[in-house]
Order: structure tokens, then sequence, then C-alpha cells
């Protein structure tokens, strides 16, 4: 029986940038950061979300041989950066505010903040063009 | 570094398109998002997303075109400009060919707005009071005490 989710991963071109966004521009905290020589410097980079401490996002750079084939690798590069390597969805008590805070450090929005029937919801990306969204639940 | 890959460009000016497509947005701007010649970025788009710049920004206008018929009791030429489009009867022949009705078939064809429409209770119990005035009219003095009774804004306060 599975207990619980902890992890989950997005692909990032650049692990710098991705967690320079994550933190300063999203406002996320670095939960690891760890590189392996052994490994060929593989860099286990994760953040979370402040206070949601059993949830973490691995910020992961795609890799290539032995992992990828570099064509395999090109296609994952390519899919990521037309936004169709998935995404994350976040929750927030103030779509609005939050939509504004973040708009004013320079994220960049694809979707400003809408009424659904469930709530509203607001969708931007990261610089690696993945899709994140955030909703205030109703 | 690793720059960025090209592709994050065509999609920058995808997104551009999605988050502004209610302004005067043309193909020429969207190339300028993804930094490239506008032939050029028609080619790469359509390359990347299966269909020219211009039809996705005008197939996401109809779109949106489509929720505001569904969800509001606004006139067809006011959603059109709403969505970004300039010409009623240009967008009346897209809007067919896209969703095969015309906008006032295509709402006639959902449920009314008014009854999708998530009104909160509060702004209901309020509205939908009886007028007192009313009442002190057609009863007379005997309904001043029941005007007064039902004189508080308690209904009206959310």
């Amino acid at each position: 029986m599975l207990k619980s989710l902890t992890t989950v991963q997005v692909w990032v071109h650049d692990q710098d940038e991705a967690l320079a966004f994550y933190t300063e521009k999203l406002g996320l905290e670095l939960r690891d950061d760890v590189t392996v020589p052994e490994m060929g410097n593989f860099r286990w980079l994760t953040v979370g979300v402040p206070g949601q401490e059993d949830v973490a996002i691995t910020l992961m750079a795609i890799p290539g041989p032995p992992v990828f084939d570099e064509d395999t690798r090109r296609k994952i590069t390519d899919l990521m950066a037309t936004g169709a390597s998935g995404g994350l969805f976040f929750a927030t008590d103030d779509v609005q505010g939050t939509y504004e805070e973040l708009r004013k450090r320079g994220v960049e929005f694809q979707q400003e903040p809408t009424e659904q029937p469930y709530g509203v919801d607001a969708g931007f990306r990261d610089p690696s063009g993945n899709s994140m969204r955030m909703a205030q639940l109703t | 570094m690793t720059p960025v890959p090209p592709a994050r460009h065509v999609l920058r000016a995808k997104d551009l398109a999605d988050a502004r497509y209610r302004e005067p947005l043309d193909v020429p701007t969207l190339a300028r998002a993804a930094h490239l010649s506008p032939a050029h970025f028609s080619r790469e788009f359509r390359r990347k997303f299966g269909e020219t710049p211009h039809r996705y920004l005008l197939m996401r206008r109809l779109e949106r075109a489509a929720a505001l018929l569904r969800n509001t009791d606004r006139s067809v030429a006011d959603i059109c400009l709403t969505v970004g489009l300039s010409s009623v009867g240009s967008f009346t022949t897209s809007f067919g060919r896209a969703f095969g009705l015309s906008p006032t078939a295509y709402r006639a064809a959902h449920p009314p707005a008014a009854k999708r429409a998530r009104v909160p209770t509060c702004v209901l119990l309020a509205q939908a009071r009886p007028q007192t005035a009313v009442l002190e009219k057609t009863t007379g003095a005997g309904a001043a005490s029941v005007a007064d009774g039902t004189d508080d804004t308690g209904g009206r306060r959310c």
C-alpha cells in the first residue's frame, strides 16, 4: 500500500536559473542541493512550499548519456520548451494578490485570474516553459 | 548557464496570445515576443503547434467569445469587441465556421446565463425582498409596523 506522495519532478533547462525562479520569484524554499561527483556531477535539487514539509519539487536537469541518448535528451528539451512536459498546480488563499505580486517580480502569466466553477485560478510559466497554475478554491 | 531552448520563445508568443487576446494583437507583435521575424515566426509556430499564429489567436478569441455567449447576457457585438475582434461581420462568419452555429444560435443552444450565474445567497436574499414601500401603499398605515420591522439592511450586508 502506498502511503503518501513526497516528490514531484519538473525538467528544467538550467538548474541555477530554475532555483532562482522558484525561490526568489515564487517564494518557495530550498530543500536539497547535493552534487554527486561519482555520478557525473548529478545534482539533486529540490524546493518546496513553505509550511508543506512533506512534498518537494525536484528541479531536474535533463540528463544526456548514459541516462538518455542525445536524441532523447533533445526531444525532452524540445517538449519542455514547448510547454508539453507537464506542470505543477498550487493552491493560494489570494489569487489576485499573488498574481499581482508575482507579475511585479517578472513572472510570465499566460492566464490572469479567472472565475471558474471551483474558484479562481491563474496560469503562469517557469523559465523553462513548464506550466504552473494556482487556484483559490471555493 | 544553459541558454533557453529556442522553442521557449515561440511558447512565450503563444502565451501572449492567450493572455492578451483582448488587445489588438497581431502576428508581428507576437513575433517580436518570440524574437523572430514575422515570416520565420509563423513557420516555427506552425511547426510547433500545428497551426499558424494568426489562426491560433483567432481560435482563442472565438473560444472566449463562446464562453461569454454561454455565461453572460451581453450582446454579440459587445462580445466581439471584448475578445479583441473589431468587425462583427467577420466575427459572425468565423464563429459559424468554428462552431457550426451563428453566435445567437450557439447562445440559444445553451441554458440561459442567468440560470448558470452563481449569485451569492446574500444578494438573492436582499434583491428578492418585496419592496416595503409597495407594501405600505397597498395595505395602508396598518402596515407601518411591518415595514419598520423589516427595515434593516441585514440581508444586504455581505
